[in-house]
């Protein structure tokens, strides 16, 4: 068989191939909005709402800002403190996962919890803490606490693992204990690194803890909730233009903490020149 | 060579600046003022603080065992619904984030405004959250399903357009040149030029974009959107812990059969 006719063979297999993935998926798209029940008659009347509620939302309305300022308040301390809390808590536990070193009996532990505070949305979480410890802002806490150890946990050990064996067996040379080893021949190797997930991590307990309100959690997600359900559709309208521009302005601020810690800004330079992520960073912010 | 008088003249090394010490200084010092004053200000009652391992493991006590017959009653159903939600809901982003992410890549769309009126909508879509998209969905189309897929679409544009767009923006310009000079049309350049430079990222953003509506995709009950959500809350405000357990149990197993699925597939197809 020439070279040609082995690629056109390839070629029509690989187009069946995709042609039956492309025909399960249609049949697939076709099943499931079957068992959403959308008729015509419900999107017109969707509209119709739809319609009625923008009209609402405009202008929005700033009259109970003490309200609002209150809730967005409760956010930002949530947002710290889970912040504080779980980076002081995601370290022992990285590090304990990490393979290149500890041994099994404290990596398979470390993983284990890494991965069970992973896969539960911070919101699932959330409800479940309220019926533990009561509504209000302590229940949030634990929530986005719980979140930033699976979160910064999975990408320290990462990191961790990824290091130079050189610095590590230089220091272990001299004899020094397993505290300098870390501390010396570790941790200045992932710091950078730790920095980005830690401001990350800070930027995403602050989208969360806007929302873990509407569970009882605490923050100004509370506020929004009974707004909503109250059909004040402005003040749900000043609720998220705030909401907005707090995540907005937090996230000026962890790619200033970024540029001071990772490449070395003084104060002047930080309000001078604009800043740069790198790229794959950007792939893990949003979620 | 130095002699010892210039060494010992010489200035000590520092590892950073006079300015970079005082930045970091500045920036450690306004954390530790950040948590401080949260720490001062919080209500937090110091009676559930203490109380809450207590409450914890009593919580757990009337979770176990798990009510496995409340599994095939109405668990399942409320599951399969979670996964149309997230798939049906990235399906519907991809469809609508392509248009948007074309129009917002400077290569392909060469104007700044237009540029810039595309990453307002996917700026816009990302900084709402899905819950928030949801009680708005809600609000419109009544609960259900229906509110959850689009909450889940309109949240995912942003996020699947903002990357396309900048895949896009990245293609190597010589294939295009090539078609270009061949007189090739635009579709052409398109489906030729383009879609196989980015066509790895896109499968890659999509599958990345589907793990994370799953998760996703089991709040958005909480606020009546349909899917495993609004069983967890019926169970929960029924007190009905048995029942809780195995709900989360289905949570925990989707998210852990997604991400394998998402493993999978992209060893197969990229």
């Amino acid at each position: 068989m020439t070279a040609a006719a082995l690629s056109s063979d390839f070629r029509l297999k690989r187009s069946l191939r995709a042609r039956v993935a492309l025909a399960a998926l249609a049949a697939y798209v076709v099943y499931a909005s079957m068992q959403m029940e959308v008729s015509a008659e419900r999107l017109l009347t969707g509209l119709h709402n739809a319609a009625r509620f923008f009209g609402r939302m405009f202008p929005p309305n700033f009259e109970r800002w003490e309200l609002l300022l209150k809730g967005m308040t409760e956010s930002l301390e949530i947002a710290i403190l889970a912040s504080a809390l779980g980076i002081a808590l995601a370290l022992p536990v990285g590090l304990a996962a990490a393979r290149n070193l500890m041994p099994a009996w404290a990596t398979w532990p470390a993983r284990l919890i890494i991965v069970a505070c992973r896969s539960f949305h911070p919101v699932i979480v959330a409800i479940v803490f309220v019926k533990a410890v009561g509504f209000g802002a302590l229940a949030g806490i634990l929530a986005l606490t719980v979140a930033s150890i699976g979160f910064i946990g999975k990408l320290f050990t990462e990191a961790v693992e990824e290091i130079s064996d050189k610095q590590v067996e230089a220091i272990r040379a001299t004899g020094a204990p397993f505290a300098s080893v870390l501390a010396f021949g570790v941790l200045p190797q992932v710091f950078s690194r730790f920095i980005g997930f830690a401001t990350y991590q800070l930027d995403s307990n602050l989208r969360n803890s806007t929302m873990v309100g509407i569970v009882g959690a605490g923050g100004v997600g509370g506020t929004l909730f009974a707004a909503f359900q109250r059909f004040d559709y402005d003040f749900v309208c000043a609720i998220l233009i705030a909401i907005i521009s707090v995540i907005m302005a937090g996230e000026i601020v962890a790619t200033g903490v970024r540029r001071v810690f990772v490449d070395g800004a003084t104060l002047g330079e930080l309000f001078r020149r604009g800043a740069r992520v790198p790229r794959e960073r950007k792939l893990e912010q949003d979620d | 060579m130095a002699s010892p008088a210039a060494i010992r003249e010489a200035p000590a090394w520092h590892r950073f600046t006079p300015g970079q010490r005082l930045a970091r200084f500045a920036i450690t010092l306004a954390i530790v003022a950040a948590i401080v004053a949260s720490i001062r200000s919080i209500e937090v009652i110091p009676e559930f603080l203490v109380d809450a391992p207590e409450q914890m493991a009593d919580l757990l006590m009337r979770m176990w065992p798990p009510d496995w017959s409340h599994y095939p009653s109405t668990v399942h159903e409320a599951l399969m619904e979670t996964i149309h939600i997230a798939s049906l809901g990235t399906l519907l982003a991809l469809v609508m984030a392509l248009p948007v992410g074309v129009l917002a890549a400077h290569n392909l769309v060469p104007s700044t405004p237009v540029n810039l009126a595309a990453k307002l909508v996917l700026v816009s879509s990302r900084s709402v959250n899905s819950l928030v998209w949801a009680l708005l969905f809600v609000g419109i189309f009544g609960p259900g399903a229906l509110a959850g897929t689009l909450a889940i679409a309109f949240r995912s544009i942003g996020f699947v357009g903002k990357l396309f767009g900048e895949a896009l923006e990245e293609a190597q310009p010589g294939p295009i040149e090539a078609l270009t000079a061949a007189g090739a049309p635009w579709v052409s350049r398109m489906t030729f030029g383009y879609w196989p430079q980015v066509k790895p990222a896109f499968w890659s953003i999509a599958l990345f974009r589907w793990d994370i509506n799953v998760r996703e995709s089991a709040v958005l009950g909480l606020v009546g959107a349909g899917g495993i959500g609004m069983a967890l809350d019926a169970a929960m405000n029924l007190f009905q812990w048995d029942r809780v357990a195995v709900i989360l149990v289905a949570i925990f197993a989707i998210v852990v059969v997604a991400e394998i699925v998402v493993t999978q597939v992209r060893q197969r197809v990229i």
